[in-house]
């Protein structure tokens, strides 16, 4: 069984995975629909700027109920990446990899929430102010803390990457024993016509927005604690 | 047990591994169980704050599926992308 996404093409020594193809095919066709929606906006919004909109609202009030009175800086960065990570994992519905189920999509993310992280906290409350933050209670815990603090884009990318890719493991397993029962009786896979729509909607639908929204509001709360910190009494 | 190599026996015992990986498991679903019916709990208390307590719930959740996704994922790694063999 072969687990990784397949080479669609290389070239020289760099790969181009199915990760990479699907990745490129989902930011246009945000692009598309974003071009589309903003086009001759009227004060009543119908078809795809209504659902733009609603989309933009929800995230801009996700953000400003976390983060208060900066949440119009980074609403931008938190809707590309609900809706970016939304639907590329909920590809699994077109019977394609969902592009997070590859450490490679996620853990560029998380890196890049993992530096806005320590520079908007250098940037809210001085270099030396953050050391001392950060070897608090006791100097000695300096160490620990930077232990911990480099651990975070590490647990949030094998999160997404971990909930994902068991989706895509159960799955074919599940289509793959449907098949071979359905072999059996007749030499058409007829037994995967409606049966596993429950899972597909719990893997396919359910955890990949469990898991963006996740995401998207661990990166707000640890952006917003390092930009307050905790008031040491 | 003649045709035994030990690269098969690296594998049979990376099998066994990523068994025993798994039993991390357990205390996510302990850990999950107690957040979920403290989450109850509170909703019985105060059911209008129900809307936030879910929220937290889900973030609760999450940050204590990572132990287990971190097992998942080396037992995996064990049977996909196995490092020793």
């Amino acid at each position: 069984m072969e687990l990784g996404p397949r080479v669609i093409f290389s070239i020289g020594p760099v790969n181009i995975t199915e990760t990479v193809c699907f990745g490129w095919i989902i930011s246009i066709l945000i692009l598309v629909f974003a071009y589309f929606a903003t086009r001759k906006m009227t004060q009543v919004p119908h078809g795809a700027q209504g659902v733009g909109e609603l989309l933009v609202g929800f995230v801009y009030d996700m953000v400003k109920d976390v983060m208060g009175d900066v949440s119009e800086k980074f609403a931008p960065y938190i809707g590309t990446l609900i809706v970016f990570l939304g639907f590329g994992s909920m590809l699994g519905l077109l019977d394609l990899r969902p592009i997070t189920a590859d450490l490679n999509c996620t853990a560029p993310l998380a890196l890049v929430t993992f530096i806005l992280i320590h520079y908007n906290a250098v940037k809210a409350q001085t270099a030396v102010g953050y050391i001392k933050e950060l070897s608090s209670p006791y100097a000695f815990m300096l160490p620990l803390n930077i232990i911990s603090e480099s651990m975070f884009p590490v647990t949030l990318a094998c999160r997404i990457f971990g909930n994902i890719l068991a989706g895509v493991i159960i799955m074919s397993l599940v289509y793959s024993g449907l098949k071979t029962l359905s072999l059996i009786m007749l030499p058409i896979p007829f037994l995967q016509i409606a049966l596993p729509l429950p899972l597909n909607f719990w893997f396919d639908m359910f955890e990949p927005v469990l898991q963006a929204y996740i995401f998207c509001m661990l990166t707000m709360v640890f952006i917003d604690n390092g930009r307050h910190p905790v008031e040491s009494d | 047990m003649t045709g035994l190599t030990g690269t098969d026996f690296i594998a049979a015992m990376s099998a066994l591994g990523a068994g025993l990986a798994m039993i991390a498991m357990t205390g996510v679903g302990i850990g999950i169980g107690y957040n979920a019916g403290k989450t109850v709990e509170s909703t019985a208390r105060q059911p209008e704050a129900q809307g936030t307590l879910l929220k937290l719930m889900l973030i609760g959740v999450a940050l204590t599926e990572t132990a287990g996704i971190f097992a998942l994922i080396i037992s995996i790694m064990l049977l996909f992308a196995n490092p020793l063999l």
